[in-house]
């Protein structure tokens, strides 16, 4: 799993649409919900906190820290189709500036280079042959 | 409060683990003979019951070995907590006065390894799964890395929650795993979602449970040593709390739904967490336990480190915590999970968990069950 350079447009298939925008750097789409304010991944039909449907899209930021992580070890069962063979990946929750945790990928896969609090921006990467998700690596200083 | 309270008059257990050779609907139907002879009654005295099995087919047909009654036979399907909601069903049922005596059972018999994710199913897009991030253990061990972190707490105390937990299952004939494990043995099994263990999780397995419930005032027709089911409190999770296949998070924090069925249990019991003498609580991985500990109000956030340091979880410790065994020792079937630690206290409330009975005859049980996707159920027994 490589992560790409930003890509001036879609590099390929994504996995699904309306995880992100096809935006320099790459942005998270979040819904927003016009009546509480409170944001979710992807976007929703329904505000999960107070059930409305005036949903908007938004672009998250492009940078956020690390909340939480680990590393997934052994090979999902289906639906998982990622690249053969096997590769242990990180996944982890990553904070957009207190608005919303989402959860993603990692570039990184080694626990030792891996801490709570770390600056990540969004990328993409092919997680199986030909396809993009997005996924998280750490802000090079 | 309840209009008629109720009573556990009757166990029966098929044993968990690997059974080939034998469904777990076959495996259920033993259970509930087992729990009919403890009760003293006949199939045909059986007014209702309610059952559940994720992936052995619907527990209604077991009237086809335990006899065509007519009597009402209701499925239910709550993931994880399906054994504690067929209980809430069964015991809400009795307290209403609809019945007077009815039975819970749950069974199952899952294929090796973890469970399948189905996205759609969770109302999650497929590509969730496709990634690579629809598994419990992800976030069991997600979740307890960030809890280690805000509570300042290290690691080692996993594999000693493990060691207890195959400790406890080398003293019972019905648990998958009987061989004590190490706590180095247990740091040393390859890690499968860091920083937990092959050794510290659960796995998927085979198993059944059934009880008879009964009203409370009629109780000693059937038994000489009734349980009385104080409270059953059940929650589903709240906007905010972290849980299980959750591709985003809100940033500000809500209680689980542990915390809220636990405070339901205790409000409703009208029983203090301090008065709990055995517990039996969800340990998907030794992290859940950790975290569950807390959770549930059974000690405060931060006091689990030196609270298992001192053995105090232990059998013969001030609060033994799954004293068979837990989830890590007998795998989880997921139909029969929440009913085997109901089983399991009422073991110890009679005085009848033989080399792994809580010394000092515990009065007071508690039981927790937690599963996908943020269910919880809590029950408190006494005698
Ligand atoms: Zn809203």
């Amino acid at each position: 799993m490589t992560p790409l350079a930003p890509p001036p447009s879609p590099p390929g298939p994504a996995v699904a649409d309306g995880l992100w925008s096809d935006s320099d750097p790459p942005r998270l789409l979040a819904g927003c919900c016009r009546d509480c304010g409170a944001y979710s991944f992807p976007v929703p039909d329904a505000c999960a906190r107070c059930s409305s449907v005036d949903i908007a899209a938004e672009n998250l930021p492009p940078t956020g820290t690390l909340w939480t992580w680990t590393v997934q070890r052994f090979q999902p069962k289906e639906p998982f189709d990622g690249a053969e063979p096997f590769a242990p990946y990180g996944v982890g929750y990553v904070d957009f500036g207190g608005k919303v945790l989402v959860e993603g990928r990692l570039v990184e896969s080694d626990p030792r280079r891996l801490a709570i609090g770390m600056r990540v921006e969004t990328c993409l990467v092919m997680y199986r042959p030909g396809t993009y998700t997005y996924a998280f690596r750490e802000v090079q200083p | 409060m309840t209009a008629t309270d109720v009573a556990i008059v009757g166990i029966g257990m098929h044993r968990f683990g690997r059974t080939d050779g034998v469904s777990g609907r076959a495996q259920g139907a033993h259970a509930v003979r087992a729990a009919l002879r403890d009760a003293g009654i006949e199939w045909k005295d059986v007014q209702f019951a309610f059952g559940g099995s994720a992936a052995s087919g619907n527990a209604d047909t077991l009237v086809n070995e335990m006899g065509l009654t007519a009597l009402p036979f209701i499925n239910v399907s709550n993931g994880c907590a399906t054994g504690g909601s067929a209980l809430t069903a069964a015991a809400t049922t009795i307290a209403s006065g609809a019945y007077d005596l009815g039975v819970a059972v749950g069974f199952d018999k899952h294929p090796r390894g973890a469970f399948n994710a189905d996205p759609e199913g969770s109302g999650l897009g497929r590509w969730y799964g496709q990634t690579g991030m629809m598994l419990t253990t992800q976030f069991f061990a997600m979740k307890l890395q960030r809890y280690l972190h805000d509570h300042a707490m290290g690691q080692d105390v996993l594999a000693a929650i493990a060691a207890k937990a195959y400790a406890n299952g080398s003293l019972n004939e019905n648990a998958w795993r009987r061989s004590a494990l190490t706590e180095d043995e247990i740091t040393a099994s390859p890690m499968v979602n860091d920083p937990l263990t092959q050794y510290m999780f659960c796995s998927p397995g085979e198993g059944a449970v059934a009880l008879v419930l009964a009203r409370a005032d009629r109780a000693r027709s059937y038994t000489s040593r009734p349980v009385y089911l104080r409270s059953v409190s059940f929650r589903t999770r709240r906007y905010g709390s972290f849980e299980v296949f959750s591709p985003y998070l809100s940033p500000d924090r809500a209680d689980s739904p542990t915390v809220e069925a636990a405070r339901g249990a205790f409000d409703d019991a009208g029983v203090g967490a301090d008065e709990v003498k055995v517990a039996q609580i969800q340990d998907t991985e030794a992290g859940a336990e950790l975290m569950h500990m807390a959770e549930t109000g059974l000690c405060k956030h931060g006091e689990q480190e030196a609270m298992i340091t001192a053995g105090e979880t232990r059998i013969g410790g001030s609060l033994p915590i799954n004293t068979d065994g837990g989830c890590i020792a007998n795998g989880e079937p997921i139909g029969a999970s929440g009913l085997r630690q109901i089983y399991e206290n009422v073991l110890q409330l009679r005085g009848d968990a033989g080399p792994r009975q809580v010394p000092g005859r515990p009065d007071v049980a508690f039981s927790h069950v937690y599963g996908a996707p943020g269910v919880s159920a809590c029950t408190i027994t006494i005698v």
